[in-house]
């Protein structure tokens, strides 16, 4: 294997530990690093364990596992829809989400709830996109890619009536969980297995995700069962989309920006992009999710802005990298 | 006795939107067979090309690989038999010219096996028989017109089928890179037992390196054979047009009149 992309994961690894040990020693409370390991060994005092443990661990883990998440689930659905600008959420899944949990929390009901609600309206999208997609038979991506658009769009109005019902108190919360929130996070136990499994499934794939890649005809010519993989990588991205809008909302951009962020470094074989994306989706979830909740402390700003606030330049700035190299080689 | 065809056409239809390609086709590929499919624009080449690689369904007839229907075998197993190289290439996302010609190999790994230092030998010598040797590293987005439907010709080199569909190879290429790949082609047809069949539009080029034609007239008939197939008459109700035979010193050559 290639020395800099072997650099690169090396790299990711250490860049995910490096966040996540961040995201735990920021905050109100001041906690040193050897606070950390009293705390792990058992011989931490009652306020730092309950800080560590019962706040900032299952928040830190909801944004790594959710940012991962949505990395994934949105080099899958650019690969599936052979177009670059695709995201998590474009075939309307967190529109479903949203509109289940808006619905949550118009009621007035929180925690599991919301959660369920969340992730049934991303399972209910999710199916209706695929059986209108899938009507006449043939299964074209640019089909696919209108139906969940105008799905998307339909949920989108479902949503601007939910808020205009909304009574005043209810329509911050609400307006937070649209722009993704990790303040109602639990440890993810069902997050990280369907990320587990989902990363086990996609990276197994690979070869043939980069042969679908160059096109359908040359993917079909070369063995590739394109109906069965597009099938396959719909459910997959669209399980792993719902289980990351479950945990923390719609955060936006994550999705959009990690996997092309690796593939200016140079990362194009899904086989270690994936697990990559994966990584640097999680280390950028806790970085914005961390700065949201101490930049304004003890205000918190939504965690979707800061996603994007920090993605924006970062992406700019590898392109134009990356333009000036290829210059250079070219 | 196994038989030795490499694909069997009976009685094959085709059709593309109510409209028929082919009907009655009855064809016989043959290792060391190159054959050209030679038609109008539409007159549905491209379609009985995909037809006969398997990636789209005949309207009637049956299909066989060395005595098997071709619809009986698995995709991988397909892509072992039958390689195609598509008319135009959409690359979605960045690649390496390597990792492309290396695409290739993917019919002979198994699921979770990765590309091995045979298989990159296999793709790098075939990017040197297109002449693409030292572009290794270089990004398929920077490479021209031409030098890309050479990549593609190496990826179907890598693929190693022993029958190789062409749509219309030469797409882009300048006139020595045309009789390099031609030359290329049925040198290794000829070498390794393979068999061609290239859809091309030019007919002398066609004449000097095929030895079997198939014309599609483009309302369902069709004539085939070698060389004696390709005379005035036929060719100017396959292309709508009077064309003039010229004999030169390399045997004839036909020019629009």
């Amino acid at each position: 294997m290639n020395p800099r992309i072997l650099m690169l994961l090396a790299g990711l690894l250490l860049l995910s530990a490096t966040s996540l040990l961040y995201g735990l020693l920021s905050g109100s409370v001041a906690v040193r690093p050897e606070d950390l390991l009293a705390v792990l060994s058992g011989h931490g005092d009652s306020l730092q364990d309950q800080v560590l443990l019962e706040l900032r661990w299952p928040r830190v883990a909801a944004a790594f596992v959710s940012g991962a998440l949505l990395g994934t689930a949105g080099a899958l659905m650019q690969v599936l829809l052979r177009n670059p600008l695709a995201d998590p959420y474009v075939l309307g899944i967190s529109g479903g989400a949203a509109s289940g949990a808006l619905l949550a929390l118009l009621l007035g009901l929180g925690g599991a709830w919301l959660h369920g609600a969340a992730f049934g309206g991303a399972l209910c999208s999710m199916l209706l996109v695929f059986g209108l997609a899938h009507g006449s038979g043939s299964w074209s991506a640019q089909r696919l890619l209108l139906t969940g658009v105008v799905v998307a769009a339909g949920w989108g109005a479902l949503i601007g009536f939910l808020l205009a019902l909304a009574p005043d108190g209810r329509l911050r919360g609400m307006l937070f969980w649209l722009m993704g929130d990790l303040s109602y996070a639990s440890v993810p136990v069902a997050g990280s297995c369907v990320l587990l499994a989902g990363l086990v499934i996609a990276t197994g794939l690979g070869r043939s995700l980069n042969i679908l890649a160059y096109g359908e005809q040359t993917a079909s010519a070369l063995g590739v069962g394109v109906t069965g993989l597009r099938r396959t990588l719909y459910l997959l991205s669209s399980l792993l989309t719902a289980a990351a809008v479950m945990l923390a909302g719609s955060i936006g951009f994550i999705g959009l920006i990690v996997p092309h962020l690796l593939r200016l470094a140079g990362l194009r074989d899904h086989r270690l992009l994936l697990p990559a994306t994966a990584l640097l989706g999680g280390c950028l979830l806790v970085l914005a999710d961390t700065l949201a909740r101490t930049v304004l402390a003890p205000r918190q700003l939504p965690v979707g802005a800061l996603t994007a606030l920090i993605g924006v330049p970062l992406f700019l700035a590898l392109l134009n990298y990356n333009r000036q190299g290829l210059v250079d080689r070219g | 006795m196994a038989d030795a065809r490499l694909l069997q056409a009976a009685q094959l239809e085709v059709s593309i939107a109510g409209h028929a390609v082919c009907r009655d086709l009855d064809l016989q590929i043959a290792p060391g067979d190159r054959w050209c499919l030679l038609g109008r624009n539409g007159a549905g080449k491209t379609t009985l090309l995909l037809t006969l690689a398997g990636l789209r369904p005949a309207a009637g007839g049956q299909l066989t690989v060395r005595g098997r229907p071709l619809t009986a075998l698995a995709h991988r197993q397909r892509a072992r038999h039958i390689g195609l190289l598509p008319q135009d290439h959409q690359d979605a996302f960045p690649a390496s010219v390597l990792e492309t010609a290396l695409a290739g190999r993917h019919p002979w790994l198994g699921a979770w096996q990765w590309e091995g230092a045979r298989d990159r030998k296999i793709a790098a010598d075939a990017l040197a028989a297109v002449g693409l040797a030292g572009f290794e590293a270089r990004d398929t987005g920077t490479l021209s017109g031409g030098e890309r439907r050479r990549l593609g010709l190496a990826t179907l080199l890598a693929q190693q089928t022993p029958l190789q569909l062409l749509d219309e190879p030469l797409n882009h290429l300048d006139i020595h890179q045309q009789v390099r790949m031609l030359e290329l082609l049925t040198q290794q047809a000829t070498d390794a037992g393979r068999a061609l069949l290239m859809v091309l539009h030019d007919i002398n080029l066609a004449a000097r390196y095929c030895n079997r034609f198939l014309l599609l007239f483009g309302d369902g008939t069709h004539a085939q054979g070698s060389h004696e197939v390709l005379d005035a008459n036929r060719l100017q109700r396959l292309y709508g047009h009077p064309l003039t035979r010229i004999d030169t010193g390399h045997g004839p050559a036909w020019l629009p009149a």
